[in-house]
């Protein structure tokens, strides 16, 4: 058995590259956010207490445009829903027996990169690797928004590109190597990853946002290999 | 902007973190349901390809850094690279192909 600070450290690892992936994202969300007229404090509140991208970047929007607290909680709900299914993936990966506490703690760091390594862990998930990596993801989302607003050019543009891939390389490296395992999966990630392709380059295909693409082929996808290749019994993966 | 923006931020943040909480503390217990579990359990590969294609092409500034970056991520996690090792060699070679095409 390790300790619980051996899991703290591990997803405080783990949790590095998702932190330079956010400050990337992050800063231009603070370039954003001053130009919609934020101060740097309710810019750096709105990613402490959100910790969502593209929850984020919407809200900035309807915001700045003036619009109802309802029609602003509503877009939340759909742009954020695909968190319900991660939770509710995550609900399985949690030991039964933790605490409340625990639970809350947890939720808050559900965003689509620490799912990702959480869910990647091997056996049940122990909170304090989510305490890990959320202590180092959650400061470069915020610092990186700070840095945005307070300076929109202190990252040079070579730096933000190169850093945008962060992200995208670290979900490909949850996902290669259980592939390479099992073919069920390398055949569902192709079908994924084309499907995802043709949701963005089809007439009327491409005009569904990406909150509800990822929906919808999430539940379409999973759904139909739950239902041909279902678990075998007693796999705790 | 006539509306408070505290009320904004926290309304946003009471939605969001309703979405993420309400499913971890009402579903306690271990489901059951064979074609549930296997559903949760392929969700997340689902969800981490949707979102990594084809957006992973259209995030640096050009289409050609970003899918030598893709390929790099995809060799070296195969051949079983760290989290850290994919994603900082993906950024690596993003930023060494820009600096020749760009």
């Amino acid at each position: 058995m390790r300790s619980n600070i051996d899991y703290w450290k591990k997803g405080f690892r783990d949790g590095i590259p998702i932190a330079l992936g956010y400050i990337a994202v992050s800063f231009t969300f603070g370039i954003m956010a001053k130009n919609a007229g934020l101060t740097v404090f309710q810019a750096v509140l709105m990613s402490a207490v959100n910790v969502t991208s593209a929850g984020q970047f919407a809200g900035l929007g309807l915001i700045e445009a003036s619009a109802s607290y309802f029609e602003l909680a509503f877009t939340q709900l759909i742009i954020n829903l695909r968190y319900c299914l991660m939770s509710c993936s995550l609900s399985q990966k949690i030991s039964n027996d933790t605490s409340f506490v625990h639970r809350i703690f947890i939720a808050s760091g559900v965003t689509d990169e620490i799912f990702g390594v959480s869910v990647s862990t091997e056996g049940k998930l122990n909170p304090f690797y989510s305490y890990g990596v959320i202590s180092v993801a959650v400061p470069g989302w915020v610092f990186g928004t700070f840095l945005g607003v307070v300076s929109g050019n202190i990252l040079p543009a070579r730096v933000l590109s190169a850093l945008s891939v962060a992200l995208y390389g670290m979900f490909i490296a949850i996902i290669v190597p259980p592939a390479k395992q099992n073919k069920i999966i390398a055949g569902i990630i192709m079908i994924s990853m084309l499907s995802s392709l043709a949701f963005s380059k089809l007439p009327l295909l491409d005009q569904i946002s990406s909150g509800f693409r990822i929906i919808i082929l999430t539940v379409v996808i999973a759904g139909a290999a739950a239902i041909l290749f279902p678990l075998k019994e007693d796999t705790n993966e | 902007m006539n509306n408070n923006v505290y009320i904004y931020i926290f309304v946003m943040a009471g939605v969001t973190y309703l979405i993420r909480l309400l499913p971890l503390t009402l579903i306690q217990k271990e489901i059951k349901n064979a074609t549930i579990r296997s559903f949760l359990y392929y969700v997340p590969y689902v969800t981490l390809a949707v979102m990594t294609f084809p957006a992973i092409l259209y995030a640096t500034s050009s289409i050609w850094s970003a899918l030598a970056g893709f390929i790099i991520a995809i060799v070296l996690a195969y051949r079983g690279g760290s989290l850290f090792k994919v994603s900082l060699s993906a950024c690596l070679v993003v930023f060494i192909v820009e600096l020749f095409i760009c």
